[in-house]
């Protein structure tokens, strides 16, 4: 018999039941949610008149619409305070455990997941956010669903789906100097475009996945949905397991001991086939921006933006230079931008924040950048505050604020206004995403802080030895 | 769940790829507890000038395109998960989307909420967007018993996939909860079994 990947182990395992000729029902062992995407479905169940199946196996945050400043003062904005209100009287009727504003836990639910083990290898999880993807850098199946599907999984523990096709994507060779995983997904984004993936589960592998942090795993879990794949997933090691040992809701004890050898065996077999493959090469990433309105509108940050996609003046690509205010065939290098935001689900934990500290040490930003680093969750902003990270970047220039979404989409006051440039370590560039008429160019932590310094889209490899 | 079955009908044109969720409802209307009101939102930031005022030139507020059926560019729905599009697309009055391509959660929602994506070839979305261009009051038949899609003045057919489960939802208006529901002793003796394990 043909081996199995690690996905269709994983998931197989948790089918409980198979409709003919339809979706699997898969059952979920861990299941976040926030205060945008559940209100709906825990009025679903009170109309229903039933209640949340497993609630000890269901966690709560408020991340979305959060302010990330005065949080320990009332929400100012009416909808912000009744939707989080809202998720504070729901986990309450439903029983639900909620790390909310002022918790020492709070945070973005992708990066607190994580922080705290509740995130485990060969878990299945999800939540009603798209990155939920972050959480397959553990080697667990983790995928975003609507609300309907949310309310599914309150009322059953399970979810509908249709069993995805296997990919798996594979980088070897070492990253160049100034290349982190933010500009390794970006390029891969860049090669197979924004839909490529769709209808796919991902599994990255190779040995500069295998060289990377479990911070800079997330960072590429995170971004699969970019390219429309279901999920994306890293087999665990000894990376994983370092990260996760001691961390609150890990195992412990004997029970530790137990689920590493349980988590060492989840790998995909040698002779397992997937649906499809790609392989690319490190050497051939370089430190990576956005040009336009999707992310996969990247360049290597010294090419030129394409005059044509696919050897046409695609419509879709003169539609995003009029809305960047770009030009075909130009650089982006030396480019003036107004905005620098650090932070979101992508790139906002405490490696992102201490290379951003470690590039500005010393510096000062330009007069005319608004830099503002938002961290993941409350754990990281007070690591960053024992690292002695909050003065560096202040005395450098940069706002350090309190944890949430922030204006990686624009749901709180944290917005880049109308036709300002902002360089940004989130995860969209669509049009308005950070505030109507904004402009996003996607870039790492380091890129960013590098923009922020000199005011212009900088080359971060001439900032570094 | 309302009930589908035929549905004959003009359609308004959006001939972008990529047309994300952000763009169908952006992030900063989604601060609502409940499902209802969100169609006035649709294509907001397309839709309306910073003042509020309407662009004459934004399909959705030309008299000349109306109906049922919105008919749009490859990969439609990527992005978000946010089930806050399918819910403004449906409130709006939509009941089908067209496109050569839908993102996987945003069609998932789509189907949860009685809104029919209907994937079609490359070539046919052409042939609606260039029949549209001419021929504003054209008609799209959309057939779910027998999975076919039709344009009325020129009878050119195609079939689209849906899956069986998701049909019969459709048709019968049934929705995946009730169906979970009563799975439930199963999912019981599902989570037994792990703990024997």
């Amino acid at each position: 018999m043909a081996g199995k990947t690690l996905f269709d182990k994983i998931w197989d395992k948790h089918v409980v039941h198979e409709v003919e000729n339809g979706p699997q029902v898969l059952y979920i062992d861990r299941h976040f949610i926030h205060e945008v995407t559940s209100p709906q479905a825990f009025d679903g169940l009170r109309k229903r008149g039933i209640g949340v199946f497993r609630p000890a196996q269901t966690v709560a945050t408020a991340d979305h619409n959060v302010p990330t400043e005065n949080q320990h003062l009332p929400i100012k904005d009416e909808l912000s305070r009744r939707q989080v209100e809202a998720l504070i009287s729901n986990c309450k009727e439903f029983g639900v455990e909620l790390y909310g504003l002022g918790h020492p836990w709070q945070g973005i639910v992708h990066v607190i997941g994580p922080e705290l083990g509740i995130t485990q290898p060969g878990m299945t999880i999800v939540c009603g956010d798209s990155h939920t993807s972050t959480h397959g850098a553990f080697g667990s199946i983790a995928f975003g669903i609507g609300t309907s599907e949310v309310e599914q999984v309150f009322a059953t523990q399970c979810v509908l789906q249709k069993k995805p096709k296997r990919l798996k994507i594979d980088i070897n060779g070492e990253l160049k100097k100034g290349v982190v995983s933010k500009d390794i997904i970006l390029y891969i984004i860049s090669q197979l475009t924004t839909g490529g993936c769709t209808g796919y589960f991902v599994e990255f592998t190779g040995s500069t996945i295998k060289s990377l942090s479990m911070e800079a795993r997330m960072t590429i879990c995170n971004m699969s949905i970019e390219m429309g794949a279901r999920g994306g997933l890293i087999a665990p090691d000894e990376t994983t397991f370092e990260y996760l040992r001691g961390r609150e809701f890990a195992p412990k004890g004997e029970e530790w001991d137990k689920k590493v050898a349980e988590w060492q065996q989840l790998k995909t077999d040698e002779d397992a086939a997937f649906d499809k493959e790609y392989h690319f090469s490190a050497e051939d990433i370089e430190p990576m921006i956005t040009y336009g309105t999707n992310p996969g509108m990247g360049i290597g940050i010294a090419q030129n933006i394409p005059m044509t996609s696919n050897g046409h003046t695609d419509p879709a690509l003169r539609k995003a230079l009029e809305y960047m205010d770009l030009k075909g065939g130009t650089q982006l290098l030396g480019k003036k931008i107004d905005y620098v935001f650090i932070g979101s689900c992508t790139n906002s934990r405490i490696e992102d924040l201490r290379m951003v500290a470690d590039l500005v040490k010393g510096k000062r930003k330009a007069d005319h950048v608004h830099a503002m680093i938002i961290p993941g969750s409350k754990q990281v902003e007070q690591q960053a505050r024992r690292e002695g990270l909050d003065k560096i970047l202040e005395s450098a220039g940069f706002e350090l604020r309190q944890p949430g979404c922030s204006a990686c989409l624009g749901m709180n006051e944290d917005r880049v206004p109308k036709g300002k440039y902002c360089v940004s370590t989130s995860n969209r560039n669509f049009e308005g995403r950070q505030g109507p008429g904004a402009r996003t160019m996607l870039a790492s932590p380091l890129t960013a802080a590098a923009a922020a310094l000199n005011g212009y889209i900088t080359d971060v490899r001439e900032m570094i030895n | 769940m309302e009930k589908f079955t035929t549905l004959i009908s003009t359609c308004v044109p959006l001939p972008y790829e990529d047309i994300d969720t952000d763009q169908i409802i952006p992030a900063r209307f989604l601060k609502a507890t409940t499902r209802e009101g969100f169609g006035d939102k649709l294509f907001c930031d397309w839709r309306y000038d910073e003042t509020g005022k309407p662009d004459p030139d934004f399909v959705l507020n030309q008299d000349k395109y109306k109906g049922s059926i919105l008919v749009a560019g490859k990969n439609f729905g990527c992005g978000s998960s946010r089930e806050h599009a399918a819910w403004a697309i449906h409130d709006f009055g939509f009941k089908v989307v067209i496109s050569s391509f839908f993102a996987d959660i945003f069609k998932n929602n789509a189907l949860n909420n009685g809104l029919l994506p209907v994937q079609v070839t490359e070539s046919f979305l052409n042939n609606i967007f260039s029949i549209l261009d001419d021929d504003h009051e054209a008609q799209i038949k959309v057939d779910l018993e027998n999975e076919e899609v039709t344009l009325m003045e020129s009878n050119l057919t195609e079939n689209f996939e849906i899956n069986p489960y998701k049909k019969l939802c459709l048709q019968k208006g049934y929705d995946d909860i009730d169906f979970l529901l009563s799975k439930l002793e199963q999912v019981e003796a599902f989570e037994f079994s792990l703990m024997k394990v």
